[in-house]
């Protein structure tokens, strides 16, 4: 064949290498189909893992059980018993050591999630005990004549 | 001119060069298949119980706080959806900042800081139902990206690669669900992923981990042990959507017709 055959192809060549090299550069060397096959596994496998390092924030009841076992077992009796203590205490992230003290939710916005009154039938939220914070002691915290940890008991003082 | 012989020869050569398939051609790469192989291990689903569901919002709050998602932009993996319906028949569904805050308000949010009163007597039936990723086992998300920065793992999980997604939303309007948004920091795709971080630990989500009512629970599909299991296979569920064939992983219990 004539060079005026070859030489664009010469070029279509140089281009498709240039294409594969700058791909293996580019492209992370744990790039694959994974576990689900082309259509939904095309993936890096190490972004799994980067995944599972994510810190965790919420370390749960358990974890504060092991230092603070009386305000553990006073929940446990009370009708509040199912509420994780970082549901109004924060989360404990690496409590004691970072954050020392953690903060604490005594609004009436935080009581007033399950307890505002809706009478909603079909729904638990219907026979839940309930107020209207427009007209329920307005201004006052509701940790003010309610124990959290027990709400049979009164008022916020130990 | 070209003989009989040398056309018989080349047809045969372009003919033999079109049957090669390119896969032939890729390099062989053995962190590759170490990406390709099979795992065996769980497979996760989750369970909401819509009928115990009271809309106090605490794992919206959880969710956003663990999985760093900014607390105060209008974006949620999981939120919470009330419905009311009334006995002229309308429903009427709003969820007020995902519910971060739970229904502070009686009335219902029907924006622009408009409230919409419904007196009590009108109500017929009320409730709340959780929502978050499906985690499908055909994820109509992970098919359209263009990059292969979102992918399904072998638990069933999927996942967005945060350095690999350039971004382009295909994903966002590709979820039958709305589950996905835009992340206002990292500026890539953001989903609901179970709290990896945490179900691969043994530990629940963090959502399961505050809700109060055992409206929410997280499961292994793979162990018939499991009672999330259990109750998935022996009570009567439902999924979201289910004519999209997406096959989602998020079960309901007490899922009402008014439910999209």
């Amino acid at each position: 064949m004539k060079s005026h055959v070859w030489r664009p192809l010469f070029v279509v060549l140089v281009v498709i290498a240039l294409v594969l090299v700058a791909r293996k550069l580019l492209v992370p060397a744990d790039f694959g189909v994974g576990a689900r096959g082309y259509m939904y596994g095309w993936h890096r496998a190490g972004n799994e893992q980067q995944w599972k390092e994510v810190a965790v924030k919420y370390k749960t009841a358990q974890h504060c059980m092991q230092c603070h076992r009386d305000k553990y077992d006073e929940m446990k009796e009370s009708p509040h018993r199912n509420i994780n203590c970082e549901n109004c205490h924060g989360p404990a992230l690496n409590h004691p050591d970072d954050p020392h003290t953690l903060t604490m939710d005594r609004s009436r916005e935080l009581c007033a999630r399950c307890h505002t009154r809706l009478p909603y039938p079909g729904s638990n939220r219907g026979v839940m005990k309930g107020i209207d914070p427009k007209t329920h002691n307005v201004g006052l915290d509701c940790v003010t004549c309610h124990w959290p940890h027990d709400p049979r008991k009164e008022g916020h003082k130990r | 001119m070209i003989t009989r012989r040398s056309f018989c020869k080349k047809s045969l050569l372009i003919a033999g060069g079109l049957a090669v398939p390119l896969a032939a051609l890729e390099l062989f790469d053995p962190r590759k298949l170490l990406a390709e192989k099979d795992q065996k291990g769980p497979r996760w689903v989750f369970l909401v119980d819509t009928r115990k569901c009271v809309g106090c919002g605490f794992c919206v709050k959880g969710c956003k706080v663990e999985n760093e998602v900014p607390y105060d932009a209008n974006v949620t993996r999981t939120w919470v959806e009330r419905y009311v319906v009334t006995n002229d028949g309308k429903t009427h569904i709003d969820s007020p900042k995902g519910a971060r805050d739970g229904f502070p308000e009686k009335g219902i949010d029907i924006g622009h800081g408009k409230l919409e009163e419904i007196r009590d007597e009108d109500i017929e039936k009320a409730f709340f139902v959780p929502k978050l990723c499906n985690q499908c086992d055909n994820p109509p998300c992970v098919q359209v990206c263009p990059v292969g920065a979102t992918y399904q793992t072998a638990d069933g999980v999927v996942l967005v690669d945060r350095k690999w997604c350039i971004g382009c939303g295909y994903c966002i309007m590709g979820c039958p669900y709305g589950v996905r948004f835009f992340h206002p920091v990292y500026h890539v795709a953001e989903k609901c992923n179970f709290c990896y971080h945490r179900i691969t630990k043994g530990m629940q989500t963090a959502c399961v981990d505050s809700c109060a009512f055992g409206a929410r629970r997280v499961g292994n599909l793979r162990d018939p042990e499991d009672p999330v299991t259990k109750v998935i296979m022996t009570e009567r569920v439902n999924v979201l959507k289910e004519e999209y064939g997406t096959k989602p992983q998020v079960f309901y219990l007490g899922l009402s017709k008014e439910v999209k």
